[in-house]
C-alpha cells in the first residue's frame, strides 16, 4: 500500500508538470486580455500610455514558454508570485479561502456518499418497491437539475417560506465574529445542496450494485445456509456491491470542485469559486496556474484514494496492481 | 499489514484531516465578541466587490470610500466641500498651481498624524510609472506635487484645468504604512490604514465587507456604529435576501425593485446619474460617417420609449453626456423623436429607399454593423431597439454581440454600444468622448469623433476658470454635436435602491456610471439616523 502510494506520488509529478504547461498555454490562446481584466471600468477611460503601461508591468507581453518556466522554478522554491487580479500574494488568495471550499465540499461529499449508500442499500432491498421507484425517479430529476437552480430553490424555500435558515454568507449580514454555531447554520444550505446534487450517482451506483450482487452465487449460497436476510444484505452483498462506487469516489473529485464553484456563487459562500472565475476571465497566470495545481492535486489523491480503498473492499484486488 | 489494521488507519487518518480542516477554519477572533446589541448597525447588499482597498490602486477615487478621506469631498447637492483640506483651495490666475491648506487635527487610525507629506506621496504614488493603477489618467494634468510647509499642498499643473479640484477628492494613503511595501500587492491593499470615518474590521472576499466606526474621527463619530457590505453578485439573491430581512438596502434592477413597491416597511430610491448608453457613429464608417445619417438615425430613434420599455421608467432620453437636468445641459438642443424628418433628411442627402427598404447612396448601401457586450442585457435590448428603429427610416443596422476583445480591433468602422458617465464636471465625458486628438486612443473617443469647433470650445472649458465662460464653451460643444451627432445618445440610466424605511427619508448623490461602494444611499450612512 506504501509501495503504491509512493508510485502514485512520483507519477504525480509529471502529470502537474504537463498540466500546469497546459493551463499557461490555454491561458495565452484565451482570447480574455489580461490588462482589460486588470484595468475593469477603468481602462474604458484611461489612456492608451496607461494601458501600455500596466501591460509592461503586469508582464503581459512575455512569451509562452520563458513565462512559464519563471512561474515553475519561483514555483518550487514556495514563491507562487502575486495574483494581479486581487492585488495580493498568490499564497494569500489560496490560505485565506481554501479552508471554506474543503469545508463545503468535504461535508457535502460526506453527506452524498452516506445518503447515496444509504438510500441505494434500501432501495436495492426490494427493486420495484414504493422506495426504490420513488428515490429513482428524484435521483434522476435531482441528476438533471442545476445545482444553482437547485440552490435557489433552497434559499426560497428554507430561508424565505420558512425563515429557518440563513439565506447565504459565511456568518450573519450583521455579525463580523466567526463563531462555530454560526458557521453551522450557515453551511447546512450549501453543503445539503451540493450533497444533494452529488448524490444521485452514488444511489445509483449502490443501489445497482447492490442488485446485482443480491443475483450473485455468494448471496444464493448464503441464503442456502440460512443466514439471515440482514447479514446477508449487510455482509454480503453491500460489500461486493459497493465496489462499483469506491471507483466513482475518485472519478466525482471534479465534479463536486465544478460543483463547489456554483454552490459558492449562489449562497456567497467565501471560498476559492469567486477567485476561480476572477482567475480564469482575467487570464491571472499564477493564481489560475496554482488553483489548477490545487484541483489536480484534488483529483489524483480522490483516484488513490478510490484505489486504496477498493484494495480495502476487494480482496483480489493487490495494492501493487 | 491486515486489512483491518488499514481500515484502522484509513479511519484514524481521515478523521484527523477532517479535524484539522475544522482547526484551520476556525477564525482567531471567534467568541471575542462584545455583543453589544443595541449598538446602530446597517447591512446593505451590492453588486459589486473592490479589487483592492488601497487609494493607490483606485479604491475610493470618486470620493465616499468610508475609510479614507480626500482633500476635498462632495456634498449631497455635488457642491465641492473641504475635508482633509481646511478651505478649498486657492487657485492662480493663470489656472495651472492649486494650493490646499491642510487640517492639522487629523490622525490616521493608527494614531498618527496626517500632514502634507502623505498628500505628496499618494499623488506621487498613482502618478508612478511602476504602480498599477489603471485610473491614473485623471491625474495626467498634474506637472508636480510639494508640500510646502507642513500642512500646505501645492499642484502644479502642466496645462490649466479648470475640472481638477474635482479630482482631488482622491483618497489619501499614510506614507508611513504605504510607503514601506510593495504597492502593487502589499497587505496595504486588503488592511487598509486612513482617515475616514469608519474603520474597516473585517473583508470576506466575496462575502461581505464590514466596517465599525471611528471613534476619533475628525468629523464626529459615526451614527451608525456598524456598517457592512454584503457582496451579492446575482440580482435574484439580493432581492431574495432583502425580503428575507437579512439586508437593509440593496441595489436592484428597475424589473425586481418593482416587487417592493406596495412593500410598507421599504422605500425605493431612484438615483439619478450621468451614467448613459450610447451608439458610436465611427468617423471611419462611410454609411455611420455620414452627417446626414448620423442626423437622421438622431431622430429616428425613439428614445422615451426605450425609458418606458427597456429602463421601466427609471431614466431619461439623452442628447449628450450631459443629462437633460443638469445645470450644464444646454436647454433646445433636445431632439424629439420624429421619424418623417428622418426619411426627409435622408431623401435630401440623396438616400434612396432601394427594392428592400434599406436606403442607397452612390452604390453605397446604408447598413452597418452595431457592436454590444456580450452577456450585458441593458446594452443588448438598447442595441436591438435601435436597430429596429433605424430599420424604419431606412438604415439597416446588423447587431452583433461581443467581448471588448473582440469588439476593440474593430471600433474604428463598426458601430458600438456603449456606456460610461462620470458626473462632477462636464469635462470628464465631454472631453474624453469628442476631443479629436483622443480618437482612439484606449477607449476613449471610440467614435473617433472629429469637429474642430467642439475641439476649441472644449479646450475653452477646460481652461478657463469663468463659470458663465465655461457654460458657453460647453453650450458649443452640445449644439456643434447635435448638428452632427457623431453619437445617438439614447438614455440615462436611474440606478434603484430599496431600503427600509426606519432610516428615515435618504438622500443620493448625482451617481457615475460605475457605481461602485460609493454610490446609493449609503453615501453618507455616517450621517443615517433611525426615525423614531
Amino acid at each position: 500500500m506504501a509501495r503504491m502510494t509512493g508510485r502514485r506520488m512520483l507519477f504525480a509529478a509529471p502529470v502537474l508538470l504537463v498540466v500546469t504547461f497546459g493551463v499557461f498555454a490555454v491561458a495565452a490562446a484565451s482570447p480574455f486580455d489580461p490588462v482589460k481584466a486588470y484595468a475593469g471600468t477603468a481602462g474604458l477611460t484611461a489612456s492608451q500610455e496607461t494601458l501600455d503601461q500596466l501591460r509592461a508591468n503586469l508582464g503581459v507581453d512575455q512569451a509562452l514558454v520563458p513565462r512559464w518556466w519563471e512561474w515553475l522554478t519561483s514555483a518550487v522554491t514556495g514563491d507562487l508570485g502575486d495574483s494581479s487580479v486581487m492585488r495580493r500574494p498568490v499564497a494569500d488568495v489560496i490560505t485565506e479561502r481554501l479552508g471554506w471550499s474543503v469545508l463545503l465540499a468535504t461535508t457535502a461529499f460526506v453527506l452524498a456518499i452516506l445518503l447515496g449508500t444509504a438510500l441505494g442499500v434500501a432501495a436495492a432491498r426490494r427493486p420495484g418497491g414504493w422506495l426504490d421507484r420513488g428515490v429513482s425517479a428524484a435521483a434522476y430529476t435531482l441528476e438533471a437539475a442545476p445545482a444553482f437552480w437547485l440552490g435557489l430553490l433552497a434559499i426560497w424555500f428554507f430561508a424565505l417560506r420558512l425563515d429557518v435558515l440563513p439565506a447565504g454568507g459565511l456568518t450573519d449580514s450583521g455579525s463580523d465574529i466567526v463563531t462555530f454555531g454560526q458557521v453551522a447554520s450557515h453551511l447546512v444550505l450549501p453543503a445539503a445542496v451540493l450533497g444533494v446534487s452529488q448524490m444521485p450517482w452514488f444511489y445509483l451506483y449502490v443501489r445497482q450494485g447492490v442488485a446485482d450482487a443480491l443475483e450473485e452465487d455468494p448471496v444464493r449460497g448464503a441464503r442456502a445456509r440460512g443466514l439471515s436476510e440482514r447479514t446477508v444484505l449487510l455482509s454480503h452483498a453491500w460489500r461486493s456491491g459497493m465496489l462499483p462506487m469506491l471507483t466513482l469516489i475518485g472519478s466525482r473529485v471534479p465534479e463536486l470542485i465544478t460543483g463547489a464553484l456554483l454552490i459558492e456563487t449562489v449562497f456567497s459562500w467565501p471560498g476559492i469559486a469567486a477567485a476561480t472565475v476572477q482567475a480564469a476571465t482575467s487570464v491571472d497566470f499564477p493564481l489560475l496556474a496554482a488553483l489548477t495545481v490545487l484541483a489536480t492535486a484534488a483529483v489524483l489523491v480522490g483516484n488513490l484514494l478510490s484505489d486504496l480503498l477498493y484494495g480495502l473492499a476487494d480482496p483480489r484486488v493487490g495494492f501493487d496492481g | 499489514m491486515t486489512a483491518r489494521s488499514i481500515r484502522g488507519t484509513v479511519a484514524a487518518a481521515l478523521a484527523g484531516s477532517l479535524a484539522l480542516t475544522a482547526v484551520a477554519c476556525s477564525n482567531p477572533d471567534s467568541g471575542s465578541g462584545d455583543g453589544g446589541g443595541d449598538q446602530e448597525s446597517a447591512v446593505v447588499g451590492i453588486a459589486y466587490e473592490p479589487d483592492s482597498l488601497s487609494p493607490l490602486l483606485g479604491y475610493g477615487k470618486d470620493g465616499n470610500s468610508k475609510l479614507f478621506d480626500g482633500l476635498l469631498t462632495v456634498d449631497g447637492d455635488m457642491n465641492l466641500k473641504p475635508a482633509l483640506a481646511s478651505a478649498l483651495p486657492e487657485v492662480t490666475a493663470d489656472g495651472m498651481t492649486y494650493t490646499y491648506r491642510l487640517r492639522d487635527d487629523v490622525k490616521f487610525s493608527d494614531g498618527k498624524p496626517f500632514s502634507a507629506a502623505d498628500v505628496v506621496f499618494t499623488y506621487r504614488t498613482i502618478l508612478d510609472p511602476g504602480t498599477n493603477n489603471p485610473s491614473k489618467t485623471e491625474l495626467a494634468a498634474i506637472e508636480d506635487v510639494t508640500a510646502k510647509d507642513e500642512n500646505t499642498v501645492v499642484f502644479t499643473l502642466k496645462y490649466p484645468y479648470a475640472p481638477f479640484a474635482q479630482r482631488t477628492v482622491l483618497p489619501i494613503a499614510p506614507e508611513h504604512v504605504a510607503g514601506k511595501q510593495d504597492v502593487n500587492s502589499g497587505p496595504f491593499t486588503s488592511k487598509p490604514v486612513g482617515t475616514g470615518p469608519y474603520l474597516l474590521t473585517n473583508w470576506s472576499k466575496g462575502e461581505k465587507i464590514s466596517f465599525k466606526a471611528n471613534p476619533d474621527y475628525w468629523g464626529g463619530e459615526a451614527t451608525v456604529k456598524k456598517f457592512t457590505m454584503a457582496i451579492i453578485k446575482d440580482d435574484d439573491i439580493r432581492a431574495t435576501r432583502l425580503r428575507a430581512g437579512d439586508l437593509d438596502g440593496a441595489i436592484l434592477p428597475p424589473n425586481l425593485a418593482k416587487g417592493f413597491k406596495d412593500d410598507k416597511g421599504r422605500k425605493t430610491y431612484a438615483a439619478t446619474t450621468y451614467d448613459y448608453r450610447t451608439v458610436t457613429l465611427p468617423t471611419h464608417n462611410k454609411v455611420a460617417g455620414d452627417t446626414a445619417v448620423r442626423r437622421a438615425l438622431d431622430v429616428a430613434v425613439d428614445r422615451e420609449t426605450m425609458v418606458d420599455k427597456i429602463l421601466d421608467g427609471a431614466g431619461r432620453a439623452a442628447y449628450g453626456p450631459v443629462p437633460t437636468d443638469s445645470e450644464w445641459f444646454t436647454k433646445g438642443t433636445e431632439r424629439p423623436h420624429d421619424l418623417a424628418k428622418a426619411g426627409k433628411i435622408l431623401d435630401e442627402a440623396g438616400w434612396r429607399t432601394g427594392e428592400d427598404g434599406v436606403r442607397t447612396k452612390d452604390g453605397v448601401r446604408a447598413s452597418f454593423p452595431l457592436w454590444y457586450l456580450t452577456g450585458d442585457k441593458l446594452r443588448q435590448d438598447h442595441a436591438l431597439a435601435y436597430a429596429s428603429d433605424a430599420k424604419k427610416a431606412g438604415i439597416d443596422i446588423k447587431t452583433q454581440a461581443g467581448t471588448w476583445e473582440v469588439i476593440e480591433p474593430r471600433m474604428k468602422t463598426d458601430a458600438v454600444l456603449a456606456g460610461g458617465g462620470a458626473p462632477g464636471d462636464p469635462d470628464f465625458d465631454q472631453f474624453s468622448l469628442l476631443n479629436s486628438g483622443l480618437a482612439g486612443d484606449g477607449f476613449n473617443n471610440m467614435a473617433w469623433y472629429d469637429n474642430p469647433a467642439v475641439d476649441k470650445a472644449l479646450d475653452t472649458g477646460r481652461e478657463s476658470g469663468d463659470k458663465p465662460a465655461r457654460k458657453a464653451a460647453y453650450d458649443t460643444v452640445q449644439r456643434e454635436l447635435a448638428k452632427d451627432p457623431g453619437y445617438t445618445f439614447l438614455t440615462h440610466i436611474d440606478h434603484i435602491y430599496v431600503v427600509n424605511d426606519t432610516w428615515g427619508t435618504l438622500t443620493t448623490q448625482v451617481e457615475p456610471h460605475d457605481h461602485g461602494l460609493a454610490s446609493g444611499p449609503w453615501w453618507n450612512v455616517e450621517k443615517w439616523a433611525r426615525t423614531p
